[in-house]
């Protein structure tokens, strides 16, 4: 006892002269994770992204140069930055138009049990394993699936057949299409929009909504002017999780879909085999940029007022 | 101890900065044990399947045990190696020279492996593993790409690649739109390439791995007409399956393992290597540089070469064994028809994945593997 206290004494008595030292010492270990592992390997990433690959050799030329951030712009490769945004974009905007209702009733209507099932039937997808659920999806939309044997089944499949005779978004079967790839990115990361939707609505003070009845508002008035824009930092947030989850996304693309590459993919691929490192660092500070950007306009728009 | 540390350190960093890694001379006691990176199913010690066992006998016999890490492409096995800590990997063509040129694998003296001498003679100095005349490994299992069809569709087997290149009427009367499947991989401009060599020889290829630019525009050509007959390019074996069974896809490049898997399950389908030949791949087990245990590693690869191993894995694998007694003399399931089967029979008609490289050995200056991989990404996306 005795000899501990010999130890922590001094210690003690350093903390309480110099309160920096303490500090210093209790923000070092969060601060070095933050800045040397996090902000530390996203720095080696952005470096090796103004290096270029030698064009006849194959190696790497480690000599700054904007040459590697030109060929994001070649048709071919800056295809797969504008396809990846707009699918980015689509499951983020459905996400929102089917998250509300769903949000809302869970948020306002909702009570005891509902609500316990509410948050259950939301969450539940999230506990099993991502591949699964997108293999069974997969299976799903196949041309020989249970999603085309329903639609036979209920005489529609001329429906479905002018749905995938579409130029540029449709295919052979849902599961060989750009629908069908959106449909599996809409659904696996719906919850992630739900979620901070429903917290935002269920901020909204019942008051205000009484008050707006009280001055003549429509229904459809209130929900204009008073609901959507108090719900607006829930759903800008939760558009931050879909949007960049499916920005970064390179499993579900692979598995249903043309094979047409996404961001992801083009990075895996480059970084592989190719060894064509500065090429997949530049297609990986193409996210950070959108995101910075949306992140810049989500702010101005008061999405992190309430954080 | 900070001083015997800095010095074991210092020590090992001279060890490892020697650039000439001289080659073993003799083979001591065990080390107790040996660590190999392996593709998937490679290495069975009867866990998935009682019957499929190639490792505890080794054990018993050297003391050796065997500890085995995966791997699922070869770009994370070269990692794997350049990360260190393994004895062997069984390193692809794609991977090999890789390994070779970075210094991560050392040249194996056959003298110390007895069974070399029944390796496929055709196999002993292929130029995946054999550098300037010195070998760094010994051979251990290699396939064919067949074409891999519905016999339904097909009642005959196709006999050339272009029901997968050109669109055609297939033989039940509807076209092949969408019904057929490439490799989603760039090496299978190397297919697009032998087919060409057949189909359009002025263009003058000799090697489908070795292009210039103007064959290699052609064959990117070829690939695009393609792309307008594929639904979706096929990346992982058990999707590919998938897409037989659920898609509605008829033929299709493949491997005997996805073969043998659908025939086991009663589908209709069939393989064939058509007339333009096929390309392939070929496996060779590597010693690391800094190997711990090379006693260890020398005795696996004698015994990879001399046991049950390339019987059995052949079947299991839908595999070729690198050495051809081990079809007929019994030690394992294997038989001679499982080898023709597989692609034994069609040996000289298979190119060989290599990785691309722009000094090429045929004609002085080729596109690389990298322009591959961004080319073969345009491909896809319709460009």
């Amino acid at each position: 006892m005795a000899a501990l206290a010999r130890l922590t004494d001094p210690l003690s008595d350093l903390f309480w002269r110099r309160p920096r030292v303490l500090l210093v010492l209790l923000l070092a270990p969060p601060l070095l994770w933050l800045v040397v592992v996090y902000i530390g390997s996203l720095a080696a990433l952005l470096v090796q992204s103004f290096f270029s690959i030698d064009e006849f050799t194959g190696l790497i030329k480690h000599e700054f140069t904007l040459k590697t951030y030109a060929e994001l712009f070649r048709p071919a490769n800056f295809d797969i930055v504008i396809r990846t945004t707009v699918m980015a974009a689509a499951v983020t905007i459905a996400a929102a138009i089917i998250s509300f209702p769903i949000a809302y009733y869970a948020a306002r209507y909702a009570r005891g049990r509902m609500k316990a099932f509410f948050y259950l039937a939301v969450m539940l997808p999230l506990w099993s394993s991502y591949l699964v659920k997108v293999y069974a999806w997969k299976l799903i939309l196949a041309k020989e699936g249970i999603l085309t044997w329903a639609v036979d089944g209920i005489g529609a499949s001329a429906v479905l057949n002018a749905i995938l005779a579409l130029p540029v978004i449709g295919g052979n079967s849902l599961s060989v299409s750009y629908i069908g790839t959106f449909l599996v990115f809409l659904y696996v990361w719906l919850p992630y929009m739900i979620l901070p939707l429903q917290a935002s609505l269920e901020r909204v003070p019942q008051n205000l909504l009484e008050a707006s009845d009280d001055l003549g508002a429509s229904r459809r008035q209130t929900l204009r002017h008073v609901i959507l824009p108090m719900a607006m930092p829930g759903m800008i947030a939760g558009s931050i999780f879909t949007f960049s989850l499916t920005l970064g996304d390179y499993i579900i693309p692979q598995i249903v879909g043309s094979s047409r590459n996404f961001i992801g993919q083009a990075v895996y691929a480059h970084q592989g085999t190719a060894g064509n490192i500065p090429l997949a660092a530049a297609f990986a500070v193409v996210p950070i940029v959108i995101m910075g950007f949306y992140l810049w306009v989500a702010k101005r728009k008061g999405a992190f007022d309430a954080l | 101890m900070t001083a015997r540390f800095l010095m074991t350190a210092a020590i090992s960093a001279i060890v490892a900065a020697q650039p000439v890694v001289a080659q073993m001379t003799t083979i001591g006691a065990g080390e107790g044990q040996v660590d190999i990176v392996a593709w998937p199913g490679y290495i069975e010690r009867g866990e998935t399947d009682p019957n499929f066992n190639w490792v505890t006998k080794f054990e018993e016999a050297t003391g050796c045990k065997v500890n085995v890490k995966t791997a699922n492409t070869s770009d994370e096995m070269v990692a794997l190696m350049n990360e260190g800590g393994f004895d062997l990997v069984t390193a692809s063509g794609d991977a090999s020279l890789r390994l070779i040129a970075g210094k991560r694998v050392q040249p194996v003296n056959t003298d110390l492996i007895p069974s070399w001498s029944t390796v496929d003679e055709r196999l002993k100095n292929a130029p995946w593993h054999t550098v300037d005349g010195v070998h760094y490994g010994t051979p251990y299992m290699w396939g064919p790409n067949v074409l891999m069809y519905n016999t339904e569709v097909f009642p005959e087997a196709p006999t050339s690649w272009n029901v997968v290149f050109e669109e055609m009427t297939l033989p039940d009367g509807k076209s092949n739109s969408g019904r057929v499947q490439a490799y989603d991989g760039p090496i299978h401009i190397a297919d697009a390439a032998q087919y060409l060599m057949t189909h359009k020889p002025e263009l003058g290829i000799t090697s489908p791995y070795e292009l210039n630019a103007d064959q290699y525009a052609a064959a990117l050509d070829l690939l695009r007409t393609q792309r307008t007959l594929v639904g979706r390019y096929w990346h992982d074996a058990f999707i590919q399956m998938d897409d037989f069974k659920n898609e509605g896809v008829v033929a299709s490049g493949s491997w005997p393992f996805q073969v043998n898997i659908l025939k086991s399950e009663g589908l209709p389908i069939a393989s064939v290597i058509p007339a333009e030949g096929a390309t392939g791949w070929a496996d060779t087990t590597m010693m690391h540089v800094d190997a711990a245990h090379p006693n260890c590693a020398y005795m696996w690869m004698e015994h990879t070469l001399s046991s049950n191993l390339q019987s059995d894995l052949s079947v299991w694998f839908g595999a070729v064994p690198s050495v051809p007694a081990a079809c007929s003399d019994g030690r394992g399931m294997q038989t001679q028809e499982g080898c023709d089967a597989n692609g034994l029979a069609d040996f000289e008609k298979i190119r060989f994945w290599t990785t691309p490289v722009s000094k090429c050995e045929s004609q002085g200056e080729c596109v690389p593997y990298y322009r591959w991989v961004s080319d073969y990404i345009g491909v896809i996306g319709g460009r």
